[in-house]
């Protein structure tokens, strides 16, 4: 298959998708996000049939698919489960130049965790168990980045 | 042997241009939740789940692993397929082959859409080849404007022939609480919209929605123990055509006769329009439910205009053609096909509504898409 | 039930910067499938490729593959995930009886887009892919993870690394036949601490086929030494956001697998060699645990005693994985078809001694999400 190479000069064209989209947030999530850009406070939602607590909030409990509708403020501290130092860059999708750290943070008073950033701390000094605490952006329009990371508690 | 499959709950969303009020995940919750209330089962009863869309209308990659809050799928079995236009119809035979299978007992077919947060044609011209037809690929119309013109001059088919078409498909929107587009329209109304490519005119034309479709499918003994009255399956048939545009045979629509014939054959159909009592047919453009009904056996080739203007499509008639409001009426792309199969269901479990034709023992499905493609689905109220 | 077995494969070399288009790829490898088959296109009655959009970079990417696969006038469908998703339709359609040969087709071409962009869309738009995330960095989460939970140790999965380019040395088929060491892999540039670059699985471009048969078709078409049957299947996922899960948890793929080995009627015992999604060096031993092979934590250390090398208890990976080549739909499709070649004994250098029964495994979405297992035998 590879021999036509020797008779047929390989074209190659380069292309772009560019297709605009806008993304319908929902009443769960835009509940979230207009607390987080408001008040600065993280809320997690609480399956009224199993008591889990998940933030980012459900539309639907995964394990029962029960609606929630009891909603809860955190504290915005929590525990690192797991972490990792980005040293690659991509800068099309990184919000940062690496070396940077992404986390799984299991929140105080949820079940779950918050996947993001966690900075404020030298990157190679960043444990499993450390305790950390949400940093707010100072200007918020709504979005993930409201949190502008996690930090260690001192 | 495979097992025989009936259809045993369908639920649909209240489709519109916009759903703005709730994400992607919400409306396809939304289906879901209805369907299983229709079909008075849980998740617990869902024993598998099959998912579909077209990726670039949301730009969402592995939504069947996105979608698992709104599908109910965590620690479930769950398997995507998409065919674009007819991708409702897709996932409608592959819950239907898990069924069939004796794999899984009860299987839910999700389909969804919410076109209003892309640009659907800019979206759907990424469908053509990039380095031969990307460029000069004109979207959905051009084509459809094309075949029709054509049929006109082969046959004698009329503007007026497809305008009344649009007038009986939108004027059946206004029993369907679920469609999109709710208006009566008139066949002058239709012939006095604005021109989008001749011979098509706005009010022929589909609109592009945001919906979801949830249909459950079961095997024969759990079907009897679920609902009184099963939608059963009687065929499920697809055919493609070639990947070309150029490729096409436009003057008659090859796959629709090659999907027909087959289903047809499997469920022993030998008079059409007499043997079904009710079609939801996946009619994109109204000049499509005039030249197609030569392809779908219902009339002699050529004769569409003559069937068309007989009535006989008509609530009243012998052979009611989408009495939900059918495509036009509502476009949510990858539930598209799936509600036709939901809503001839519906009809045979007698469950449609101010839409429900009476007594209906066999329909017909049909979704339409990719490069001219076919699926078809025969349903019955009797055990096939 | 009727039975259903693999009667043909065929598969492209699997390399980088391929310059056949992916429908020559498809036309290739079904063509292949039907020659090792011994039949003709008019012998399949149906068709089901596996595609991606967002790979493709095209919408309704099945279109680009009708013709090449054989599919005009026959009933076909279209997968969106791995290739072992894909054979899970084409046989679910011929035990419906609808059907009595099934091609299952399935191509890849990484090189022509950015893998870190597309992975970057599984994400949610709404919460998590804003942050930058993709496979490799939301891989090494899994990996931290898994550390904390088993023990293991980032020498243990270069071991992984190691073991699998060096059986990809015995596979024609495959893209990066290595002899490295650990400290190879440990030296190897820093990605997302612990995930080093040969860690991680190549961009790769590929296709791959097989021809599925009802007992039936495959009495009439093959001979015994040809036909390996699919014995039982399961396939399983688990909650989609990463926060969701516990990433070291393996209980989709205990699910999945549960239902393979019911199916087949096989115990662990039974399985004489097995393909396992290795796309980075850490989840070779974690879903070894998730499949049962190994007690919860005890893959790191099972791998380090050689368990799972050419001449251990269960040879793993013997065509090189997924770290040696990466077709992403097409991934676990290879390894259902090196497990069809280790039970007919035409593997070559890399032959399993004794290969009755095998294992083959492939995921979809991050972080193994979602599982689909294959128990495949004589």
């Amino acid at each position: 298959m590879a021999g036509w190479k020797d008779e047929v000069e390989e074209i190659i064209f380069p292309g772009k998708i560019c297709v605009p989209y806008s993304w319908t947030v929902g009443s769960t999530l835009s509940k979230w996000y207009v607390q987080l850009r408001d008040d600065g406070e993280i809320w997690a939602n609480r399956c009224p049939s199993c008591g889990k607590v998940y933030v980012p909030p459900k539309i639907k409990c995964i394990d029962c698919y029960k609606d929630m509708n009891d909603w809860i403020k955190l504290p915005g501290t929590g525990t690192v489960e797991t972490y990792t130092v980005v040293h690659y860059s991509e800068p099309g999708l990184h919000p940062k130049k690496p070396p940077f750290v992404y986390g799984v943070i299991k929140m105080d008073g949820a079940d779950t965790g918050l996947v993001h950033l966690i900075d404020g701390v030298d990157p190679d000094k960043v444990k499993v168990g450390m305790r950390v605490q949400a940093v707010m952006a100072k200007e918020r329009d709504g979005h993930i980045t409201d949190i502008k990371h996690f930090k260690p508690i001192a | 042997m495979g097992k025989r499959v009936g259809i045993v709950g369908v639920g649909q969303t209240h489709h519109a241009s916009q759903r703005l009020d709730c994400s992607g995940v919400e409306l396809i919750a939304e289906a879901v939740t209805r369907a299983l209330d229709d079909a008075e089962v849980t998740l617990d009863d869902i024993d598998a789940i099959v998912i579909g869309n077209m990726d670039h209308f949301e730009n969402v990659n592995y939504v069947d692993m996105w979608a698992t809050d709104g599908l109910g799928s965590c620690m479930k079995p769950v398997i995507k397929v998409t065919t674009g236009g007819t991708t409702g119809t897709s996932v409608a035979a592959c819950a239907y082959y898990h069924s069939a299978s004796g794999l899984f007992d009860t299987v839910m077919a999700v389909g969804w859409e919410k076109n209003s947060e892309s640009d659907t044609q800019a979206a759907i011209a990424t469908c053509a080849n990039p380095v031969l037809e990307r460029d000069p690929f004109a979207g959905a119309i051009g084509p459809l404007a094309t075949e029709y013109s054509m049929y006109m001059e082969a046959y004698g088919a009329t503007e007026e022939d497809s305008a009344r078409v649009a007038a009986r498909d939108r004027n059946n929107a206004m029993n369907n609480i679920y469609a999109h587009n709710r208006m009566h329209v008139t066949v002058e109304d239709v012939l006095n919209s604005p021109m989008l490519s001749y011979p098509v005119k706005f009010l022929d034309m589909c609109p592009r929605s945001d919906g979801a479709c949830a249909v459950i499918f079961s095997s024969e003994e759990k079907a009897k123990k679920l609902a009184p009255q099963p939608a059963w399956v009687h065929a499920s048939v697809v055919r493609h055509d070639y990947t070309h545009f150029g490729d096409l045979a436009w003057q008659w629509m090859p796959t629709l006769e090659m999907a027909t014939l087959e289903a047809y054959k499997i469920a022993g159909i030998t008079n059409p329009v007499k043997e079904f009592d009710v079609a939801e047919l996946y009619l994109p453009c109204s000049t499509c439910g005039v030249k197609w009904m030569d392809s779908f056996y219902f009339c002699e080739r050529g004769q569409a205009p003559k069937l068309i203007r007989s009535g006989a499509t008509h609530m009243d008639g012998i052979l009611p053609i989408n009495p939900s409001g059918g495509v036009i009426s509502c476009n949510p792309i990858g539930a598209t096909a799936l509600l036709r199969v939901g809503e001839a269901a519906w009809q045979i479990m007698g469950k449609s509504g101010d839409r429900q034709i009476p007594n209906v023992k066999k329909t017909l499905s049909s979704g339409f898409g990719g490069c001219s493609w076919t699926d078809i689905m025969i349903l019955g109220a009797d055990l096939p | 039930m009727e039975r259903v077995a693999v009667i043909g494969v065929g598969q492209t070399k699997y390399s980088a910067g391929m310059r056949e288009t992916f429908h020559e790829l498809v036309f290739d490898v079904a063509t292949k499938a039907l020659k090792d088959a011994g039949i003709t296109i008019k012998d399949i009655d149906n068709v089901v490729s596996v595609s991606s959009d967002f790979w493709d970079g095209r919408t309704i990417s099945s279109m680009a593959i009708s013709d090449a696969s054989g599919a005009f006038g026959k009933d076909i469908s279209t997968v969106e995930g791995d290739g072992t998703f894909g054979v899970l339709y084409g046989m679910m359609r011929i035990l419906s009886g609808s059907f009595g040969t099934t091609m299952v087709v399935a191509h890849h071409k990484g090189t022509e887009s950015n893998m870190n962009g597309i992975t970057n869309t599984s994400f949610d738009p709404l919460v998590e892919r804003k942050l930058g995330l993709d496979a490799v960095s939301s891989a090494a989460l899994q990996a931290r993870r898994y550390m904390t939970t088993s023990g293991g140790s980032e020498e243990q999965f270069a071991m992984v690394s190691v073991k699998n380019h060096g059986n990809a040395m015995n596979n024609p088929f495959a893209m990066l036949p290595m002899e490295i060491t650990v400290e190879d892999v440990m030296a190897s540039r820093m990605l997302a601490t612990p995930i080093k670059k040969l860690d991680c699985s190549p961009v790769t471009d590929g296709a791959a086929a097989v021809v599925l048969a009802a007992e039936r078709n495959a009495k009439k078409f093959t001979t015994n030494k040809k036909r390996v049957w699919l014995n039982g299947v399961g396939h399983c996922s688990d909650a989609y956001r990463l926060g969701d899960r516990d990433l070291a948890d393996t209980r989709a793929l205990k699910q999945a697998a549960k239902m393979a080995y019911d199916m087949a009627g096989v115990t662990l015992d039974d399985i004489d060699v097995a393909e396992v999604y290795d796309a980075f060096s850490y989840m070779e031993p974690m879903w070894l645990e998730g499949l049962g092979f190994c007690e919860d934590g005890m893959g790191p250390e099972m791998t380090e005693r050689g368990t799972f090398n050419m001449d251990g208890a269960l040879p793993v990976n013997p065509s090189g994985g997924r770290l040696s080549a990466n077709p992403v739909q097409v991934a676990g499709l290879a390894a259902l078809i090196e497990c069809v070649l280790q039970i007919r004994g035409e593997a070559g250098k890399r032959q399993v001694k004794k290969a009755e029964k095998a294992l083959a495994h492939g995921i979809n979405g991050m972080c193994g999400q979602s599982h689909c297992v294959w128990i495949l035998g004589k």
